[in-house]
């Protein structure tokens, strides 16, 4: 088995010893129908509508999606045009709240007795992936294939991020129970629970609370970025290569987020759905790191706030790690499901961009054996035979190159260019 | 109004820069420099500062002329120069280090496109002209200073470089006492900056364990003695040529076994022209040949992306 190369970065993980803290509701939400990877919501409620917390604003017929419900109780206010951080518009509904966060009074336990219901039941939850890719979690329990791994990935390579960390220490016992429905339902025999070794708080509680269970194994990791990328995951705990073009069920596996996996079994105990995030709020423009529990649609700078931020210092402002997150244009923008972390940062040095000097740091530290320059130049040409020939679908902008490259080539950014240019016709 | 910087991840980035590797191999020429000014006088510094600023000037008056953006800050220029410069004589007229000069900035390199668009190495072809089209003053080797006695007869005594006359002692080649161009004669100097490079993480080994390695593997074979594989190993241009240019990142192999193939193929060629060429040292034109076969290399030698299938899109 060869190891896939990656780099050694600086952990930053200040918030590995902060305990979740629940804000106070916050006056108003902002709530987006597009907090998925899929078709987005189309808002089921109307203006001056009462809400309360866990009743679906937002459905869609289509399978590859997932419902949206208020995270406060209150008032619809506005149903507006909300820009994402792709730039593309959906629909978002703003609830003033009325301070009570008054439960939706139909929510209960839901059913879970057979592999239809448990399937049911998660599909209402309105669950994606919390690692920050919103895949929606009722579409990867269904996998079609028999599958035989059930992966968790606590990985959180990403420096900064605490989430993760803390969720396992908090609420291993939600995630273990979590695990267990879940091989239980899609008849899954074994599953590897994957952290990375900076965080051995994290290793220790959950192996003292899976150690009955010998189909479940903590696997520490490595602290190697990107451990946590899904088909690095998959290969350094099971050996399996997911080809090009293949689901990682294809390959009898499924890989699930830690957070995700805890949020689920909550939501079987409570019936309550996916109305609030847990995230790390850190960065150098941060008087007081820490890691919060919010209502999704809380504004950014409420929480920022809070956590003491100094605004006119930061340069950038960050929703997710500093590796893969998005840059974000403003504080005001709302925390949605897929915000496992924002980060405030005042260093914007600027870099020199110089020509490729072809020093190969690029190939050398692609997880996945790529290119990169290469295939930078090649979309420049806007050159399909050649990207095609470099396997550009691969890659998985997991940001290596760029970090590494001494002339501060553009690389992550032409790739992502070059991925849409080879969707288009 | 806050200024809030949008930009594509990732947000945070290695310190290394384009400037910095060119720094760091400059410094890494330092004790080589040092070296050849010791052995052969101020002329020496004369004619490395010569080199370096006249070439700084040729790429900033090229791009001025071109209408393209200012690249002397990025390093590439100085590094020229000095390596040009550690390839001459130290007899060499000034105008002719001029002509090399422009020739290796303006000709080899910016008629290309630039940094990272040139397919040889400046300075080596460079040499290689001044080489085969002046030839006299480029092989008007002298004895350095330190062997000569008087420090002020340089120009008094002639010498040949070590490969033709075949008399210096192994200690010699180390310390670099022997006649030569400026910089390749100090072996000991070349491979502590070399070693320094490596260790710093600028250059690969692969590249110069291998030239080195083949080359003495063939002299070996071809001689069946070890001192001669030792000689070999510390004369001419082999030091300066498998550290400093051999490992040109522009204009070599991008991956570790094209950096192999390169190495092995600088080695046999370096042999060949040594035993059985017209010209007694062969290095830059070793060089200069795989040069022009690294697009080639790299074309063969593409690594296998991880879960790529061959079917979709691959050659």
């Amino acid at each position: 088995m060869r190891k896939l190369n990656g780099i050694r970065l600086a952990h930053a993980k200040n918030t590995a010893g902060s305990a979740f803290i629940t804000l106070p509701p916050p006056q108003k939400v902002l709530i987006p129908m597009s907090m998925h990877m899929g078709v987005p919501c189309e808002p089921a409620v109307k203006l001056r509508q009462q809400v309360s917390v866990g009743e679906c604003i937002g459905t869609s017929d289509a399978f590859f999606s997932a419902d949206i419900h208020a995270s406060v109780s209150g008032t619809v206010t506005a149903i507006t045009d909300y820009r994402m951080a792709n730039g593309s518009f959906c629909k978002a509904v703003e609830i003033t709240s009325d301070g009570l966060m008054t439960p939706y009074a139909e929510l209960k336990a839901p059913p879970c007795s057979t592999r239809e219901e448990f399937l049911a039941a998660v599909r209402r939850s309105g669950a994606v992936g919390l690692g920050g890719a919103g895949f929606p979690t009722h579409v990867k329990l269904n996998p079609k294939n028999k599958i035989e791994f059930l992966i968790i990935n606590a990985a959180e390579c990403e420096p900064y991020i605490t989430s993760d960390d803390r969720t396992m220490q908090e609420k291993q016992t939600e995630i273990i129970g979590s695990i267990r429905r879940v091989m239980r339902f899609l008849d899954i025999p074994e599953c590897f629970i994957g952290v990375e070794n900076n965080k051995p708080d994290a290793i220790r509680i959950l192996t003292e609370c899976a150690e009955k269970d010998d189909s479940i194994t903590i696997v520490p990791l490595p602290p190697v970025y990107p451990q946590g990328a899904e088909k690095v995951l998959i290969y350094n705990i099971t050996g399996r290569i997911v080809q090009e073009g293949q689901l990682p069920s294809d390959q009898g596996v499924i890989v699930m987020n830690v957070s995700t996996m805890a949020f689920l079994e909550e939501y079987f105990r409570t019936g309550m759905p996916l109305v609030s995030r847990s995230l790390t709020i850190d960065g150098d423009a941060i008087g007081k790191p820490c890691n919060v529990t919010v209502p999704v649609g809380t504004s950014i700078r409420e929480v920022l706030e809070y956590a003491q931020c100094r605004f006119e210092d930061v340069r950038r402002l960050i929703g997710g790690g500093p590796m893969m997150g998005a840059g974000l244009p403003s504080f005001d923008l709302p925390v949605t499901k897929t915000n496992n972390a924002v980060l405030a940062l005042t260093s914007d040095k600027p870099a020199v961009t110089t020509a490729c000097i072809r020093c190969g740091r690029c190939v050398n530290v692609c997880p996945l054996k790529l290119m990169p320059t290469a295939m930078e130049q090649a979309y420049r040409r806007r050159d399909k035979a050649e990207l095609e020939s470099l396997h550009m679908s691969l890659c998985m902008l997991c940001g290596c190159c760029s970090y590494v490259c001494p002339a501060n080539r553009p690389l992550v950014e032409s790739h992502r260019l070059a991925r849409d240019f080879m969707r288009q016709k | 109004m806050n200024k809030l910087h949008i930009a594509a991840s990732p947000h945070i980035r290695d310190e290394m820069s384009t400037q910095k590797i060119m720094i760091l191999v400059i410094a890494a020429l330092m004790p080589a420099a040092a070296a050849s000014v010791i052995h052969f006088g101020w002329r020496a510094l004369v004619l490395l500062l010569f080199c370096t600023f006249f070439s700084m000037a040729c790429e900033g008056l090229c791009r001025q002329i071109m209408k393209r953006e200012q690249t002397i800050s990025d390093g590439s220029a100085a590094l020229t120069g000095l390596l040009l410069a550690m390839n001459l004589p130290v007899t060499l007229p000034l105008w002719q280090a001029a002509l090399g000069c422009f020739i290796a900035i303006v000709i080899v390199k910016q008629l290309f496109g630039g940094l990272g668009q040139n397919f040889a190495n400046p300075a080596i072809t460079a040499r290689i002209v001044l080489m085969v089209s002046l030839t006299p003053s480029m092989t008007n080797w002298i004895a350095p200073r330190t062997t000569a006695g008087d420090a002020f007869s340089y120009d008094a005594v002639s010498s040949a470089t070590p490969l033709v006359s075949g008399t210096a002692s192994i200690s010699e080649l180390f310390w670099g006492s022997t006649g030569g161009c400026l910089g390749e004669t100090c072996a000991a100097a070349l491979l502590f900056g070399g070693l320094f490079l490596i260790f710093m993480g600028i250059i690969s080994p692969v590249t110069p364990l291998a030239f080195l390695g083949t080359l003495a593997a063939a002299v070996f074979l071809e001689t069946g003695s070890m001192n001669d594989v030792v000689y070999h190993l510390l004369s001419g241009g082999l030091l300066l040529g498998a550290f400093f240019m051999a490992t040109d990142y522009v204009t070599t192999p991008i991956t570790a076994k094209g950096k192999l193939i390169f190495g092995i193929g600088c080695g046999l060629l370096t042999f060949l022209i040594r035993f059985y060429g017209s010209f007694p040292e062969g290095v830059s034109f070793a060089i200069l040949l795989m040069n022009i076969l690294t697009p080639y290399i790299d074309k063969f030698t593409m690594s296998h992306p991880f879960g790529a299938v061959s079917g979709r899109g691959a050659k």
